[in-house]
């Protein structure tokens, strides 16, 4: 029988469950994702960083996970160089796994990174809670509720924590790219190295404007937006160039931020792969481009993989920007562009991994303009 | 469903009436799925306001029910029949997409001869070349190729030795495939020339296309259900991986939903190759898209595409809650995925693909038993007749539900009866029916999963998972009372799912012991709080809320989504669990008019029922639907949650009959009939003393339980007799026995006579008529009646039996002895609610044979044909309504209604096609004529008889049968038809200056050959009428029924249908059979 553990919500609520992971307290915010796979890509995305997540979907484990190998400072399988995740709570843990590219188990994993899991959570009820109450703070404790305190990542500037320390460079392509690591997906490097450039890739408040580039790319990363004013001052700088820039996930968040535009947070978040996303301007940058077949009524619409728990306000976005896209169930903003310069975004996750690659396309867009 | 707004045009806006063609009768890979796709595409026209109608001449359907379409056409859907009413009606728009391979193959030819073009018929959504390059496999794999997108290395040949030619260059093993067939028809595996050789003869008769293909036997296969809309958005809905690997037909492979065994690239790879594939072939609507997947890296093959709905599609849309039929239906209008709006949650959008908090398992169920002489191996063409589904929150729970809704006896994974396996290696690795029992018994003998996995190569994660509910039995086994089991293994063991009776098994080690126990350990249960609970399907895990009234039960949970009101005010129905052989769609077709009833007189409407090709499961239907167990012990769960007003068993069939005393003794208010009547009329002793009692004749009977006994009644009765063992070794059920040698026989081989084990022996009354009658009553006064004759003897089973109705040739006194029976029983038994008696009549002897006290098999039929709906009659009076007591009588009717059965022997292979006392037919239509001959002629039509142009080959079995046939034979000659004759019939015909060419038997070395006039197509209609009422495997009689399944050749085996068929198509003129709507039957 595997050790009893609970999971403390900062209202009271406590769940119990059994741990499959590393027996520590830990302690975060409650988030969850309703994606059916990837969860080795999901527990090292650094987006979830202070984070606890909950997998909707109760099967977990089924596959294992890969054994991690770095090849020329990429992740071959992962999103990261580690587990990223605070802790994960599930339903139903596979102990057991099958498949051919597993080296070992989650649990294994998870203890190998120091992580806590719990499974034998009643995960949708959780879920539920957190729809109603919004984003909760919340703990797992091995013996007492007392053994570490509620803490609220989004006071923190984690963009710092998980942004890579000094200046990297991949690929050796005739066109460079900067790269800002607010806590990048490898993915996303993995996407711009199959065209001809060479990437980078800079920590989160180096200037990068000192450096010589063609294009710039702004990263996803964990936690409020707030905090990365240097940023978000080095991309106003590099504005005024009129290189393309463009963003996703945070990226989204600081272009726009630079654009004078402000963000706020959502009551629990996107965090999925089945967003619903419209293409609400189809003046500038997408006429036809020959992604999609060009159609006189009908909109334009892409499913999309999603992790963010802030968004950008587009009725403060600048008179020089459009709201590029938009989420077709809550109406948020989903990506900006400027009306004349060749600055775009996207709230969403044009990389996957994991998730649907439908916008895949983005990146083509991106290198055509530079 | 939002409209769009006003500014954006339509553009179908010029459609005003729509054709929707329906897939016929239930067959063997065409099932209760299309009513399902059908009904849902009806609505969403019928909201867009557009004038709806149908073909179809499955009279069972919801579909074909009144206000479903606007008009409605029972008659086949053959290009003939199809071509008169667009002549007839001038659609704007016809759907081919929602009736199966029936609808989508009588749609390409109609739109290559023109017809569409003729008529300036539009083809709603998917464009009808689009359906063309999925179908023809070299166009297919063209196409593919141009996108980059690999296939299954294929030759498409046509021709034999074509066949043996392109085997010799991929290398055996090869798979065979028929172009144009459904659910694999004529397709299988063939591991040298030899097998190749009779596979290929035998396909090329269904198609004139064979498509030899690599063996990719052992990969995973995985599915995908693909939406796209004219403006290109594309969505996967759900995606499914098979548990059987490659080799076994889809149909016939357990699978679960979502899959369990991709990562996150394998996953997504395929769903982007899913939408590259659907926008190059132009999908507007649904498609399925179904791959074969490496196990040992990321290479794939695409096996194939449907352009159309499908039973994946219908699975697909129960196990996501995502209204697949409904949606590609406005597609085909020509909205768009964004215009439509998630008819779950209401307020997001359709264009999203739903997110599972849970996983679905189907099953398929099979018949296998019902047919003599069928092989039980399961492979890459269809056999089973129906599917079920279940849902939870872990592999276990749902494999185990699932295998109990199956309902064949089984209680789950584990604790089920022994089955006697010679050789678990060979069973393992030809897999037959019984593969997941099989499995279970090879883990009790010590095999380990990875030995398992090398014979079946069934993934080992299923595998792991089997062994944890394994290991999980062994645990409980440990202990030998209730008292004595821990908590939390009670509590893992529930989370596993096992039902109490399995684990009470698992403790005391004795079905009878359990069956008494295992209320006892729900009460200990309970008292530990260990209690299922109830969660929604959202679509969308919970992110948003719903409304939704879609409901399945776990033990892998802590809380209820559902807030109960205990208001009293809920009405539940079971319904009626998997399509099998003897229950199917008519049962749907109750079980939503009942729940239709309860709503429109203001009740709530809840349903139980774990079907997903079904109507009833459709949350629209009802207020509630639970997609679960139909046992005593899940329905006491409902129950329990609910606290209903009352619970309705007698629409369902006989699955929620069977639990009238059960729940009754729980004290669960059971509305209509009492439990303890239901049992007098279910108890053959309770029954037929009720009928002594009563001086109601019935045929005589005894339960024996000795040899002697049984000689000394049969001495009594005289043979032919009837018999009905408990307890069967192999083969069918029941067998009629003709002489000592027959009896003796079947006795020996199929039975085992004890007093453990009695048989029951009935007199079999020879050339006698069947009449059924299907009646309402209230307290014991009948409501309403319907009196329909059969047109075979007695001694065809009453579903497989062609039924008329109105009677046509009963005597008057005939129907006033039925009907003083039936008042007499119906006072007796004091019947709310709906009930079936069924009769043997000679002269005007009337005997009683069987009576049900639930809705039958034929209320549809006869509530359409009489256009007054007995289900509702019978539900409001069940809700304790006073009626009146309707003024319309069948004897008014100026038509007549044949209701027909729908063979699946093609699919059964080496099964005898006969008709006996055990069903074996799979659906039915019900067709109306003017006339008689009418109604027989488009009724045999629909259940895919053909006229024949030419030469008739008739072997007329025994004197009686010969006679019924001569004025048949009689006409055929008139008409110009060549009759060739096997001996006895030659002689006969001739006698009675009938010409006919002799047919040597197939034992003869002569010509011409019986045999070979099928198989060189010489005669294109067969009538064989067997001698014997013992079906026996090897004789000529056998052969020459076998060979026309075999060739596609029509086959009579019964004298009175194939005499009045003939009669029909030689007095009629297809060209002048009116095209009537059911509306203008008045």
């Amino acid at each position: 029988m595997d050790k009893k553990v609970a999971l403390v919500l900062e209202n009271g609520v406590v769940f119990e469950g059994f741990s499959f992971g590393y027996e520590a307290p830990v302690a975060g915010e409650i988030v969850f994702n309703t994606a059916m796979v990837g969860y080795p890509e999901s527990l090292t995305d650094p987006s979830y960083a202070g984070q606890i997540l909950t997998v909707t979907y109760p099967l977990v484990g089924n596959y294992g996970v890969p054994d991690d190998k770095i090849v020329n400072g990429l992740s071959e399988f992962y999103e990261s160089e580690k587990i990223q995740v605070a802790g994960l709570i599930i339903s139903e843990y596979s102990c057991q796994y099958s498949h051919w590219n597993a080296a070992k188990s989650l649990g294994d994993w998870l203890k190998e990174h120091k992580v806590p899991g719990i499974y034998g959570i009643d995960t949708r009820e959780l879920t539920k809670l957190i729809r109603e109450k919004g984003s909760l703070k919340g703990k797992i404790v091995f013996n007492s509720p007392d053994e570490i305190d509620f803490f609220d990542p989004s006071k923190e500037n984690l963009v710092e924590k998980v942004s890579c320390k000094e200046i990297l460079r991949y690929g050796n392509g005739s066109k460079t790219v900067v790269l800002v690591d607010c806590g990048v997906k490898h993915n996303i490097i993995r996407c711009l190295l199959q065209y001809d450039v060479e990437i980078i890739r800079v920590p989160w408040d180096y200037d990068f404007n000192t450096l010589e580039y063609d294009g710039l790319f702004i990263s996803n990363g964990p936690g409020d937006p707030e905090h990365c004013v240097a940023t978000v001052r080095n991309i106003q700088k590099a504005m005024e160039t009129g290189k393309p820039i463009c963003g996703i996930c945070m990226g989204n968040q600081l272009l726009a931020k630079a654009g004078g535009a402000s963000t706020y947070k959502l009551k629990y978040g996107h965090r999925s792969h089945n967003q619903p996303v419209k293409v609400k301007q189809t003046a500038g940058l997408f006429e036809n481009d020959g992604s999609k077949e060009a159609h006189g009524r009908g909109e334009q619409c892409f499913i999309t993989s999603q992790n963010h728990g802030y968004a950008v306000d587009v009725k403060t976005l600048g008179e020089e920007w459009d709201e590029l896209f938009v989420n077709m169930n809550d109406g948020t903003n989903e990506g900006i562009c400027h009306k004349t310069k060749p600055f775009f975004s996207a709230q969403f996750h044009p990389e996957a991994a994991s998730g649907p690659t439908d916008t895949k396309f983005l990146f083509d867009k991106f290198i055509k303009l530079i | 469903m939002q409209h769009p707004s006003s500014s954006i045009l339509h553009s179908q806006l010029s459609i005003k009436k729509v054709l929707l063609l329906g897939s016929g009768a239930l067959k063997i890979g065409e099932a209760g799925e299309f009513d399902y796709s059908g009904s849902q595409a009806l609505k969403a026209l019928k909201e867009e306001g557009i004038t709806t109608v149908l073909i179809n001449p499955n009279i069972a359907t919801v579909q074909t029910s009144e206000g479903v379409a606007d008009k409605i056409y029972f008659l086949p859907v053959t290009p003939f029949f199809v071509e008169k009413v667009i002549e007839k009606e001038r659609p704007d728009g016809i759907l081919l997409s929602f009736g199966g391979q029936t609808a989508l193959n009588c749609g390409v030819d109609l739109y290559r001869s023109g017809v569409f073009e003729k008529y300036d018929v539009k083809v709603l959504g998917t464009p009808v070349q689009s359906i063309i390059d999925t179908e023809d496999r070299e166009l297919f794999v063209r196409k593919l190729d141009e996108i980059d997108v690999k296939t299954i290395k294929s030759i498409a040949v046509e021709s034999i030795e074509a066949a043996h030619c392109a085997a010799g260059s991929l290398g055996f093993p090869v798979i065979v495939r028929a172009a144009y067939a459904l659910g694999g028809l004529g397709s299988g595996f063939c591991n040298n020339s030899d097998e190749l050789q009779a596979l290929a003869e035998k396909a090329f008769n269904y198609s004139n296309q064979l498509l030899i293909e690599k063996s990719l036997k052992g990969w995973k296969e995985i599915e995908y259900e693909v939406v796209r809309d004219q403006y290109d958005n594309c969505i996967t809905v759900c995606n499914m991986e098979n548990f059987d690997p490659l080799g076994i037909h889809t149909g016939e492979s357990i699978v679960v939903a979502p899959s369990q065994t991709l990562t996150n690239q394998e996953y997504h790879k395929l769903r982007e190759l899913a939408i590259r594939i659907i926008r190059h072939i132009g999908i507007v609507g649904e498609c399925n898209v179904q791959y074969a997947f490496d196990t040992v890296s990321e290479d794939y093959r695409v096996i194939e595409v449907n352009a159309r709905l499908s039973r994946s599609s219908a699975l697909a849309s129960k196990a996501t809650g995502y209204p697949l039929a409904f949606v590609a239906a406005k597609l085909g209008l020509g909205y768009g995925l964004n215009e439509l709006k998630n008819s779950v949650t209401k307020s997001t959008t359709a264009f999203f693909e739903p997110a599972l908090d849970y996983i679905v398992c189907k099953i398929p169920r099979w018949d296998l038993g019902k047919f003599h002489g069928v092989s039980h191996e399961i492979g890459s063409s269809m056999k089973s007749v129906g599917e079920v589904m279940a849902i939870g929150r872990s592999f276990e729970e749902v494999i185990q539900k699932g295998l109990r809704m199956i309902s064949q006896g089984m209680h789950g994974f584990v604790a089920n009866k022994e089955l006697d396996v010679d050789d678990i290696d060979r069973a393992l690795s030809e897999p037959t029916d019984k593969r997941i029992f099989i499995i279970s018994q090879a883990l009790a003998n010590g095999y380990t999963i990875e030995r398992i996995h090398e014979l079946t190569k069934i993934d080992l994660w299923f595998l792991q998972k089997l062994q944890n509910i394994y290991l999980c039995a062994g645990e409980i086994e440990k202990y030998q009372s209730i008292e004595s089991l821990p908590e939390n293994l009670l509590r893992e063991a529930k989370q596993k799912g096992f039902s109490d009776y399995q684990i009470a098994k698992l403790l005391f080690g004795d079905t009878d012991k359990a069956s008494d126990e295992k209320l006892n350990l729900r009460k200990r249960r309970k008292s530990l709080n260990i209690l299922p609970v109830v969660k929604q399907i959202d679509t969308l895990a919970a992110e948003y809320p719903a409304q939704t009234n879609y409901l399945y039960l776990t033990y892998n949970g802590t809380a209820n989504d559902v807030h109960y009101l205990g208001d009293k005010r809920s009405i539940i129905v079971l319904g009626s669990g998997a399509y099998r052989i003897g229950s199917s769609v008519e049962f749907d077709w109750c079980s939503v008019n009942a729940l239709n009833t309860i709503r429109e007189r203001g009740w709530r409407g809840v349903m139980i029922n774990y079907n997903p090709e079904t109507v009833s499961t459709d949350y629209d239907m009802c207020d509630r639907l639970y997609f679960d167990e139909l046992t005593h012990e899940r329905v006491m769960d409902i129950v329990e949650l609910e606290n209903p007003h009352g619970l309705i068993l007698s629409t369902g069939g006989q699955i929620p009959n069977n639990l009238a005393l059960s729940l009754d003794k729980a004290g669960v208010p059971i509305l209509g009939t009492t439990a303890a009547s239901i049992d007098n009329a279910e108890d053959r002793h309770k029954f037929s003393s009720m009928l002594d009692r009563l001086r109601i004749d019935q045929p005589r009977w005894k339960e024996l339980s000795s040899l002697e006994d049984i000689d000394l009644f049969v001495e009594e009765v005289g043979f032919p007799v009837l018999v009905r063992p408990s307890y069967v070794l192999s083969g069918a059920a029941m067998n009629v026995c003709s002489n000592a040698a027959e009896l003796e026989q079947f006795l020996k081989l199929a039975t085992n006579v004890s007093q453990k084990h009695p048989v029951v022996v009935s007199e079999f009354i020879e050339n006698a008529k069947e009449i059924e009658i299907d009646a309402v009553a209230n307290k014991g006064d009948i409501v309403t009646y319907a009196i329909s004759e059969h047109i075979e003897f007695a001694g065809v089973h009453s579903g497989d039996a062609t039924i008329q109705f109105p009677p046509q040739k009963l005597y008057v006194e005939t129907v006033r002895r039925i009907k003083r029976i039936t008042r007499a029983i119906a006072e007796s038994l004091q019947i709310t609610g709906p009930f079936n008696i069924q009769f043997l009549a000679k002269d005007n002897d009337i005997k009683v044979i069987e009576c049900n006290l639930r809705a039958s098999r034929s209320f549809p039929f006869v509530s359409k044909v009489l256009k007054f709906n007995f289900i509702e009659i019978a539900t409001r009076v069940m809700l304790g309504e006073e009626v009146e007591k309707p003024s319309k009588s069948e004897f008014d009717l100026d038509y007549v209604g044949i209701k027909a059965s729908q063979f699946s022997f093609s699919r059964l292979q080496k099964a005898d096609p006969v008709l006996g006392v055990d069903m074996a037919s799979t659906g039915e239509v019900g067709c109306i004529g003017d006339d008689y001959y009418e109604a027989v002629l488009k009724s045999m039509l629909s259940v895919g008889m053909r006229i024949p142009k030419k030469n008739i080959l008739i072997s007329s079995g025994t004197v009686h049968s010969k006679l019924d046939l001569l004025d048949a034979s009689r006409l055929l000659h008139e008409k110009g038809y060549t009759i060739y004759a096997t001996s006895g019939s030659h002689k006969f015909l001739s006698e009675n200056n009938i010409p006919s060419i002799l047919a040597y038997q197939p034992s003869e070395d002569l010509k011409p050959n019986a045999l070979e006039l099928i198989r060189d197509k010489q005669v294109d209609l067969v009538v064989n009428i067997p001698k014997n009422l013992t079906p026996g495997e090897l004789t000529n009689g056998y052969r020459i029924r076998r060979a026309a399944i075999d060739f596609n050749v029509p086959l009579f085996t019964n004298s009175r249908l194939a005499s009045a068929f003939i009669h029909a198509f030689c007095i009629m003129d297809l060209k002048n059979v009116p095209i009537k709507s059911w509306d203008e039957y008045k």
